[in-house]
């Protein structure tokens, strides 16, 4: 096959896909606004997001929180500027660290599981079966599971940030020598409201595409197990690489020119 | 209620997913109250016909009457509306297994109809006795049923909102023959209460003399014969009398690949 047709094929695919992502998302706004609204799935996938997902998450925190901690006293031991670690330690949580980690903690965890899930009920003609009973599909599974990731997220994350920071303090305090009260006041002093907030609006960011991405993978899955299967890693690696690439959008959104 | 004798026609409805025909000017009448049953092959478009008449899948062309009116032409609202006349059995049951039995049986009611779930639930143990499950039932899980009683659970959940038209997709598939017959008569005693239109598809034979007023049969996407559930035994026609006979030998070519 000539080579410039593969390049036009691959292309064309690839624009094809971000309009089905597109028409996706734009239908999952809609039946998040309209009724009927599904309370007790919301509560459901809001336990299953964010409850549930607390110990990997916080213990990512805690062990990131820690490894940085002594990452910056060495490296600053090179400029004799140990006192920064507990300014950058807040920092690197709050801003990038916890909701970036967080994030792709989650959508290895969720994400994964909603493709499994919503894969298997395409194959096994559930999804026919809710519209043949009255109910519409991207309502009842996709609104629900888009709705509680985007709230859910921005509470984890806020939850790991405080085990993050707390992970650096313990590494700071017991092991590199630091004053308790002295690494608390840096801690806080360094700390800006932006610093929280944009790490929270990245994390709903992240939830909604989490969401976004399991359900539209599960969704257009197709071929039975296998299909699933494939279903599940797109989901994932899509969730992952749109993480990363939301990430740096939102960063320059919060913090460009400052 | 309308004039037409027909509760559903389907009208040289095409549809073709790539290169591959599946349906080629399919042209069907069901008539009001009746029992239709489409015999064929596997790969004959028999389960896309039915999923064009519920939507689930838009034909290339075509006209499909539902009470007269054309489904291809109904907005969301309307097609709403229209599916709350269906009932369906799917091949595989298609349970939902994060819910109870008795959440599968009276879903429609709760989140189609928004009935209450305690008005919900009685409505939904009587359909489960109606076919045979007793209320314990209602409390396990789809998974924890054999495959004669997940059959049992679907039926119940199509005849629960009291459907006007109930599709049965293959509704005796992988069940013993036993199991079968029992099925079968759950479904012609549960329609005949009903009063309901069906239309239903398989290649089990004696399911579809048990449960046919009509019997239609496809073949490459074509309805090629049709007549009543008597007429079918002396039809007349090669590809009918391969297909109900089961011989390998006749009009109709399976598609194998020779060693």
């Amino acid at each position: 096959m000539n080579p410039l047709a593969i390049i036009g094929r691959v292309f064309l695919d690839f624009l094809v896909a971000i309009g089905r992502v597109t028409v996706f998302t734009f239908h999952g706004l809609r039946h998040i606004f309209a009724p009927p609204f599904y309370l007790r799935l919301l509560i459901k996938q809001m336990m299953s997001i964010g409850y549930f997902s607390l110990p990997v998450v916080g213990l990512t925190a805690l062990f990131t929180g820690m490894v940085l901690a002594l990452q910056i006293f060495i490296g600053a031991g090179r400029f004799n500027a140990e006192s920064a670690v507990a300014s950058i330690v807040v920092l690197g949580i709050t801003r990038e660290l916890g909701p970036v980690l967080g994030g792709l903690m989650v959508a290895g965890r969720v994400a994964s599981a909603m493709a499994a899930e919503i894969g298997t009920m395409r194959v096994t003609e559930q999804i026919d079966a809710l519209t043949t009973l009255s109910t519409n599909p991207f309502k009842y599974l996709v609104a629900p599971r888009l709705l509680a990731a985007t709230l859910t997220l921005p509470a984890l994350v806020l939850v790991a940030d405080i085990i993050g920071v707390m992970g650096g303090y313990l590494i700071a305090t017991h092991k590199l020598g630091f004053n308790a009260g002295s690494y608390m006041k840096n801690t806080i002093d360094f700390l800006e409201t932006i610093d929280v907030v944009s790490g929270l609006v990245k994390a709903a960011v992240f939830g909604f595409v989490i969401a976004l991405m399991g359900c539209y993978h599960g969704f257009h899955s197709k071929g039975g197990a296998q299909g699933v299967g494939k279903a599940t890693t797109d989901a994932v690696v899509s969730a992952s690489i749109l993480i990363l690439v939301t990430n740096y959008f939102v960063t320059e959104l919060f913090f460009s020119g400052k | 209620m309308s004039d037409d004798p027909n509760k559903i026609v389907l009208r040289d409805v095409h549809k073709r997913f790539g290169k591959k025909v599946v349906l080629d000017g399919l042209t069907l009448e069901v008539p009001r109250g009746k029992s239709l049953v489409v015999i064929g092959g596997s790969g004959t478009g028999k389960s896309v016909m039915l999923k064009c008449v519920l939507g689930l899948i838009r034909p290339d062309s075509g006209e499909i009457l539902i009470d007269g009116q054309d489904s291809m032409k109904f907005n969301a609202d309307q097609r709403e509306q229209a599916l709350r006349k269906f009932g369906m059995l799917f091949q595989g049951s298609a349970l939902f297994d994060s819910l109870k039995v008795w959440e599968n049986v009276a879903f429609g009611l709760i989140q189609g109809r928004n009935m209450p779930r305690k008005e919900a639930k009685d409505i939904a143990l009587d359909k489960m006795g109606q076919v045979g499950l007793g209320p314990e039932v209602g409390e396990l899980s789809p998974s924890e049923l054999s495959g004669g009683m997940q059959k049992r659970v679907a039926l119940a959940r199509a005849i629960a909102a009291e459907p006007e038209i109930i599709f049965f997709d293959e509704p005796t598939t992988g069940l013993d023959p036993i199991m079968a017959d029992v099925i079968n008569d759950l479904i012609k005693s549960c329609v005949q209460k009903l009063g309901a239109t069906t239309l239903s598809i398989t290649h089990d034979m004696s399911s579809a003399r048990k449960i046919a007023d009509y019997v239609a049969m496809i073949y490459k996407g074509k309805i090629i014969w049709h007549g009543t559930a008597a007429q079918v035994d002396n039809s007349g026609n090669a590809y009918v009398d391969q297909f109900i006979h089961g011989r390998a030998e006749g009009p109709i070519k399976m598609e194998v690949l020779k060693p």
